[in-house]
C-alpha cells in the first residue's frame, strides 16, 4: 500500500514537473509585466468611487486609493482583495493618475422583474450610474445595486448597502474565463479526438494531451473506482480535471483571472461532485452510512450521525481545499510583487525589484505545480468518493 | 467567514453550474468518447498485435520442431536406405562370388575330368604304341639275329642255357 501510494505521488510529481517545465518558459518572463499591470490596474478600482464618508475599513481603503499610487500596506491589501474578487469587466491595466483603463467590457445581465441586458462599460468601473432597461444601477464592491437616477446608496451599520440587489447573471470576468477555458478545452481535445481518425498516434497538441488523459484514466479513475465501473465517470472526471487545471493556469497569466480561487466556483463543483457521488451510491454505501454492518447496535447508532457528517464534510473539504490553495497562491504572488513598493525605502528600487522578481518567479513556479496538484487532488478525491459509493462489499 | 458569504454570488454559481454541465456533455460527445474509444481500440490493437506475434513465435517454434522432426526422419530414412543398399551390395557381391566359385569349381572339375580322360587315352595310346614298337623292335631284333647262323646258334645256346637252369 505504502509503495503504491509512493509511486502514485512520484508519478504526480513527474507529470507536474513536466507541465512546469513546459509552461515555465512562457510564464516566468511575464512576471515583470504582471507587476506593472497590477500596480497601475489598481487605480481603476471601483472602490475608489465610494464617496460617502464612513468609518468602514473598505471605504477608507477606497478613499486612500483614490487617484494615488498603491504604495501603502492597506492599499496593497485592498488591491489584492480586489484582484481576488470577481468583477464585471476585464481590466488589463489602468493609469490611475489619468484615470484611464485598458481592457474590455463584458455583458451585464440582470433579472429585475424582467431580463435587463447592458454592457459593463456603462458603469464606468463603478464611477457612474448605469441605466439598463429603464432602471438605474450602480456598481459597489463588485456588486450591482439598484439605485435612483443619482446613484444614491444607503448603508447599514456594517457599511453594506441596503439598496435592493437584482439577480445578477452577468457574464463576469470569471464567467468569461470559464467560457474561454471551455472553448480551449473543446479546441484542444476536439483536435485530439479528430486526430485519431488519421492514425493511432496523435500529432501536435494531442501529443501533450493524450498522456494526461491516460494519466487521469490509469492513475486516477481506474485505481479508485475500479476497472468495471470507471468508464461511466470518465466524462465528469476528465472534464473536472482539465477544467480546474486550465483555469488554474489561466490564473497565473497576467490577465488576472482568479476563478478556481473563488468560493462560488469551488462550491458549485463540490456540489456537483456531491450529487454525482450520492446518485452513484449503491445499497451497501447507504447501509454503511445509516446502519454500519459488523458493529454492535449502540455503535451503529453512534456511527450513523458521524457518517452523515462525513457525507457533508467530504464535498466541503473539496470546496475549501481548492479555494484556499489558489487564493493563497494568488495572495502570496501579489504580496511578493508588492515588496517593490512596500520596501522601496529599505531595499532601494533595484533591490526591491530583484527580491520581488526572484521570489515571484520562484512562487510562480510553485504555483504551476500547485495548479496541477490541486486539479489532480480534486479529481482524485472525487473519484475516491465515487469509488466508495459504488464499491461492492463482497465480504458481507 | 462573513466575507466569504458576501463573496458568494448566485449568478456566478448559476453560470458555473451551466457551463460545467454543458461542458461535460459537449466534451463527452466530441472529445472524451472518441478519445477513450480510440485509446481502447489502440490498446486492443497493440495487445492483439502482441498476441499475434506471440502466436506467430509459437507457431514458428512448432514449425521448427516439425522441420527438425522431418529432417531427423529423413536422415533416419536415408541412413536406413544406405544401410540396406550396403547390405544389398554385400549380398550381391557374396552371391556373385559364390556363384563364380561354384562355376569355377565346376569348370575345374570338368577340366580335370577331361584331362584325366585325355591322360587315360594318351596312356592307352602310348601303351599301344609302345607295344607295337616293342613288337617291331623285337621283330627287327629277331630278324637281325636269325639272319646269321652263328648268332642263331648262340642264341639257341643261351636260351637253352637259361632253360636248363630253370
Amino acid at each position: 500500500m505504502g509503495a503504491q501510494s509512493l509511486s502514485k505521488i512520484f508519478a504526480t510529481l513527474v507529470v507536474s514537473f513536466f507541465s512546469l517545465t513546459l509552461f515555465a518558459g512562457t510564464e516566468a518572463p511575464e512576471n515583470p509585466i504582471q507587476h506593472h499591470d497590477h500596480k497601475d490596474d489598481h487605480h481603476g478600482d471601483p472602490h475608489a468611487h465610494a464617496a460617502t464618508p464612513s468609518s468602514n475599513l473598505h471605504a477608507k481603503d477606497a478613499h486612500a486609493n483614490h487617484g494615488g499610487a498603491v504604495d501603502t500596506k492597506e492599499e496593497v491589501d485592498a488591491y489584492i482583495q480586489h484582484h481576488l474578487a470577481d468583477s464585471h469587466d476585464v481590466v488589463l491595466w489602468s493609469d490611475g493618475e489619468k484615470g484611464t483603463h485598458v481592457g474590455f467590457p463584458l455583458p451585464v445581465i440582470l433579472w429585475d422583474g424582467g431580463l435587463k441586458v447592458g454592457m459593463s462599460s456603462q458603469f464606468h468601473h463603478g464611477e457612474s450610474v448605469a441605466t439598463i432597461g429603464g432602471n438605474h444601477y450602480k456598481l459597489f464592491h463588485g456588486k450591482v445595486y439598484k439605485t435612483d437616477a443619482k446613484g444614491t446608496l444607503s448603508y447599514d451599520e456594517h457599511h453594506h448597502p441596503t439598496n435592493e440587489k437584482p439577480f445578477d447573471l452577468s457574464i463576469t470576468k470569471n464567467v468569461f474565463a470559464m467560457l474561454v477555458t471551455g472553448l480551449l478545452l473543446l479546441l484542444g481535445f476536439g483536435s485530439l479526438a479528430k486526430g485519431y481518425k488519421n492514425g493511432p498516434i496523435p500529432k501536435g497538441i494531442g501529443r501533450f494531451l493524450e498522456p494526461l488523459v491516460l494519466y487521469v484514466r490509469d492513475e486516477i479513475a481506474k485505481p479508485n473506482i475500479g476497472e468495471r465501473k470507471y468508464r461511466k465517470y470518465m466524462g465528469f472526471l476528465l472534464t473536472i480535471f482539465f477544467f480546474i487545471w486550465l483555469l488554474n493556469l489561466l490564473g497565473l497569466t497576467p490577465f488576472g483571472f482568479n476563478v478556481t480561487g473563488n468560493i462560488t466556483f469551488t462550491a458549485c463543483l463540490a456540489l456537483i461532485t456531491f450529487l454525482i457521488v450520492q446518485f452513484s451510491g449503491n445499497k451497501d454505501y447507504w447501509k454503511h452510512i445509516f446502519w454500519m454492518p459488523g458493529v454492535p447496535v449502540p455503535m451503529k447508532i453512534i456511527l450513523a450521525p458521524i457518517e452523515l457528517i462525513g457525507l457533508v464534510t467530504k464535498p466541503f473539504s473539496l470546496m475549501v481545499r481548492l479555494f484556499a490553495n489558489i487564493t493563497a497562491g494568488h495572495s502570496v504572488v501579489m504580496g511578493i510583487i508588492a515588496v517593490i513598493y512596500l520596501m522601496k525605502d529599505s531595499l532601494g528600487l533595484v533591490g526591491g525589484i530583484s527580491v520581488s522578481m526572484i521570489l515571484g518567479i520562484f512562487i510562480n513556479l510553485i504555483e504551476l505545480l500547485v495548479a496541477f496538484l490541486q486539479a489532480y487532488i480534486f479529481t482524485m478525491l472525487a473519484s475516491l468518493f465515487i469509488g466508495m459509493a459504488v464499491e461492492e462489499h463482497d465480504h458481507h | 467567514m462573513e466575507k466569504l458569504i458576501n463573496d458568494f454570488s448566485f449568478g456566478l454559481f448559476f453560470w458555473v453550474a451551466i457551463i460545467f454541465t454543458v461542458l461535460i456533455f459537449i466534451l463527452r460527445k466530441f472529445a472524451w468518447k472518441p478519445i477513450l474509444s480510440s485509446l481502447d481500440e489502440r490498446e486492443e490493437g497493440i495487445q492483439g498485435a502482441l498476441d499475434a506475434a506471440e502466436n506467430a513465435k509459437k507457431e514458428l517454434e512448432n514449425l521448427q520442431a516439425d522441420n527438425e522432426r522431418i529432417l531427423n526422419e529423413a536422415r533416419a530414412e536415408r541412413d536406413g536406405l544406405l544401410k540396406e543398399a550396403r547390405e544389398m551390395k554385400a549380398n550381391i557381391l557374396a552371391k556373385a562370388e559364390e556363384e563364380a566359385t561354384v562355376q569355377t569349381d565346376k569348370m575345374i572339375s570338368k577340366a580335370k575330368e577331361v584331362i584325366a580322360a585325355e591322360k587315360k587315352a594318351a596312356v592307352a595310346d602310348l601303351k599301344n604304341q609302345v607295344a607295337g614298337l616293342s613288337v617291331e623292335i623285337a621283330e627287327k631284333v629277331v630278324k637281325n639275329e636269325l639272319s646269321d647262323k652263328d648268332k642263331q646258334l648262340a642264341l639257341v645256346e643261351t636260351l637253352l642255357k637259361d632253360a636248363t637252369l630253370n
